[in-house]
């Protein structure tokens, strides 16, 4: 029955967001156009499973605010800035709508310092962002804040331009990570 | 540079104008490719060392070669002289071609030695066994006291001839200088090649290294048990960090903790029943002690600040940690039974990573002097504190464990390499791996 009001749900939320024509990024399950129809276990010829599935597309559409996953950081800053709290705020209300839903927030510095001290960081910056969804709304098991520390840098290089990319957070959902 | 070469080879054979053979040559490039491949594949990178720094004195040392000891794979005498010069503590001195060779039994000419400027003088030899097994047996001597200092004999087999010129190393540098010698103990560090961690082990002149773990996650953090026989270390195999203990003799893997949120910075105490671990379990990063097997979870810090990088000071009784309850971070200490924690680092506003030394009177830390990052070591009871490197990224300092020597990382030329510094910043090696970046040493204990 939940399931049943759940893909009603998602298939309400799919169609707001438009048409899926991303493709997954890696790591995200095979969600192609007509695969809905086939169900990947415990489905027949007539069943249609749009769960998980067609909510998640919308998380990547560029179109839709939940496809920025991003939040970026002064140098030893760990509050969100403005400009990131509708973000922020879009995740969080997603999730309040999508209480099966669950996020992993991944927090992550720049290479300066101490590789385990920037763990501490980075926890920090994902602490940050699961409070304020928590505050929104969000139900604490849904949201698991872990931390990176330096140790995953999406800008390689010792410039304060890769610095400042790499001082952040990323919100992703299961799936893709 | 393998690869270098290949591509040579195919753009010449293709200028010759063999077109007709181009597949035939495309398929040998292949194979020679993954020929290549397989042979570089199974070996650890192997580790070199450079001596950068040498004591102001070093005493003059005359390894003379062992009588026979040509059977063995190594040389004894030259591994002997390298492990002693590398301490800085000591100066091998050339030897000419002497007949009769001497040998541990032989008479020693103190005055001919004497003219020779040693102060010290290793003889012995080395004979096989009718069980196919060596003996090797040696004796030091004082040629300035004229005196003979000890020797042992060691029965062996043909694959522990390193080991057992480390373990001579070891006797000659404990008669010699009163403190025991670290040539027989393990380093362990990781290696970053492209996407690949690795976590490697190798003796500590930074041979016979292999890899504990390989993975396509980084791994961070290796601390050894007390007895040597397993690391601790975070993997974030998993995407995100959990500590693993890791058992060296059978190579079984226990999840230590692997809690909601980040599970870091793990510290044996030194009984090595009780892990010290940085959890965010319950909100930021705090202390908690725990069994090796992630049993008997306690909370240890209560505070809304930064708790991590904890280590237990050798009799057990204190745990140093890094904490920015203060503003910034800096080293504090607390009674593990529980209680307050007192600061124990005030100059400057970046001081982490602390490190006891093994006799618990220094800690080793990470100081931001300015803008570069540095290890500085701090007297416990002077409260002074020095700076013992030049370089600027400093990171993850540990101490020898006869104290002498503290390993660290740092970046020299845009790579990760290995250095070590003695504690009176005078003797100073490097330690780099050719094609990757090395980091995160932890110097292993003394084996029995």
């Amino acid at each position: 029955m939940r399931v049943f009001w759940i893909a009603v749900l998602c298939a309400l939320l799919a169609a707001c967001a438009g048409t899926a024509t991303e493709q997954s990024p890696a790591g995200v399950e095979d969600r192609k156009p007509g695969a809905e129809a086939r169900g990947t276990e415990g489905g027949g010829p007539g069943s249609v499973d749009l769960t998980g599935k067609r909510g998640a597309s919308m998380l990547t559409d560029p179109a839709s605010p939940l496809s920025k996953r991003s939040i970026f950081y002064d140098f030893d800053k760990y509050d969100v800035k403005p400009e990131y709290r509708p973000l922020v705020d879009a995740h969080a209300r997603y999730l309040r709508e999508h209480p099966e839903m669950k996020t992993l927030i991944q927090g992550n510095t720049d290479e300066r310092g101490s590789r385990e001290y920037n763990i501490a960081l980075g926890q920090r910056r994902s602490d940050g962002v699961k409070k304020m969804m928590i505050l929104l709304g969000v139900r604490e098991e849904q949201v698991e804040a872990v931390s990176l520390g330096e140790e995953k840098p999406r800008a390689q290089g010792s410039s304060e331009d890769a610095w400042a990319q790499n001082r952040r957070s990323d919100i992703l959902y299961k799936g893709e990570y | 540079m393998a690869q270098l070469e290949l591509h040579v080879v195919k753009k010449n054979s293709i200028d010759r104008g063999m077109d007709s053979a181009r597949g035939f040559v495309r398929a040998l490039y292949l194979l020679c490719a993954a020929l290549l491949a397989l042979a570089a594949a199974p070996a650890a990178a192997q580790l070199t060392i450079e001596i950068t720094g040498a004591g102001e004195k070093r005493l003059p040392v005359a390894i003379v070669p062992l009588a026979g000891e040509g059977v063995l794979p190594a040389s004894i005498s030259s591994i002997v002289r390298a492990d002693l010069e590398r301490s800085g503590l000591f100066r091998g001195i050339e030897i000419p071609l002497l007949r009769p060779h001497p040998t541990e039994v032989s008479k020693v000419d103190y005055a001919e030695w004497r003219a020779r400027l040693a102060d010290a003088l290793v003889l012995g030899s080395v004979a096989a066994r009718p069980d196919g097994r060596f003996e090797v047996r040696f004796r030091l001597f004082d040629v300035v006291k004229q005196a003979a200092l000890g020797g042992v004999a060691y029965t062996l087999t043909r694959e522990q001839a390193r080991a057992t010129a480390h373990r001579i190393a070891d006797y000659v540098y404990e008669k010699l200088t009163g403190e025991k010698g670290v040539f027989s103990t393990k380093i362990a560090f990781v290696v970053k090649r492209g996407t690949i961690f690795e976590l490697q082990i190798a003796d500590a002149d930074g041979e016979n290294g292999f890899f504990v773990l390989r993975s396509n996650e980084p791994i961070l953090s290796p601390v050894w048990s007390p007895d040597g026989n397993q690391l601790a270390y975070v993997s974030f195999e998993q995407k995100k960090p959990i500590v693993y203990v890791h058992s060296l003799r059978d190579g079984r893997r226990r999840v230590a903790a692997n809690f909601k949120g980040s599970n870091s910075a793990p510290a044996w105490s030194p009984d090595g029943n009780t892990l010290a671990v940085s959890l965010s379990r319950e909100g930021g990063s705090q202390l908690f002690l725990l069994n090796p097997d992630g049993s008997n979870v306690r909370r240890l810090t209560r505070s809304s600040a930064i708790d991590t990088e904890p280590r237990f000071s050798p009799d057990g009784q204190f745990l140093y940690f890094t904490s920015d309850r203060g503003g910034t971070p800096q080293v504090y200490r607390m009674p593990v039974a529980g209680g307050g924690a007192q600061r124990v680092t005030f100059e400057g506003s970046y001081n982490v990573s602390p490190r006891l030394s093994p006799d618990g009177r220094r800690l080793a830390f990470i100081h931001r002097n300015n803008d570069r990052y540095q290890v500085a070591l701090f007297d416990l009871e002077t409260r002074q504190m020095q700076i013992l490197t030049d370089s600027a990224r400093d990171e993850s300092p540990s101490f020898a464990p006869n104290g002498r020597m503290i390993l660290l990382a740092t970046v020299i030329g845009g790579r990760g390499v290995l250095s070590a510094v003695s504690a009176d910043g005078r003797v100073k090696q490097r330690l780099s791996v050719t094609a990757g970046d090395v980091r995160e040493p932890a110097w292993g204990p003394f084996i029995q």
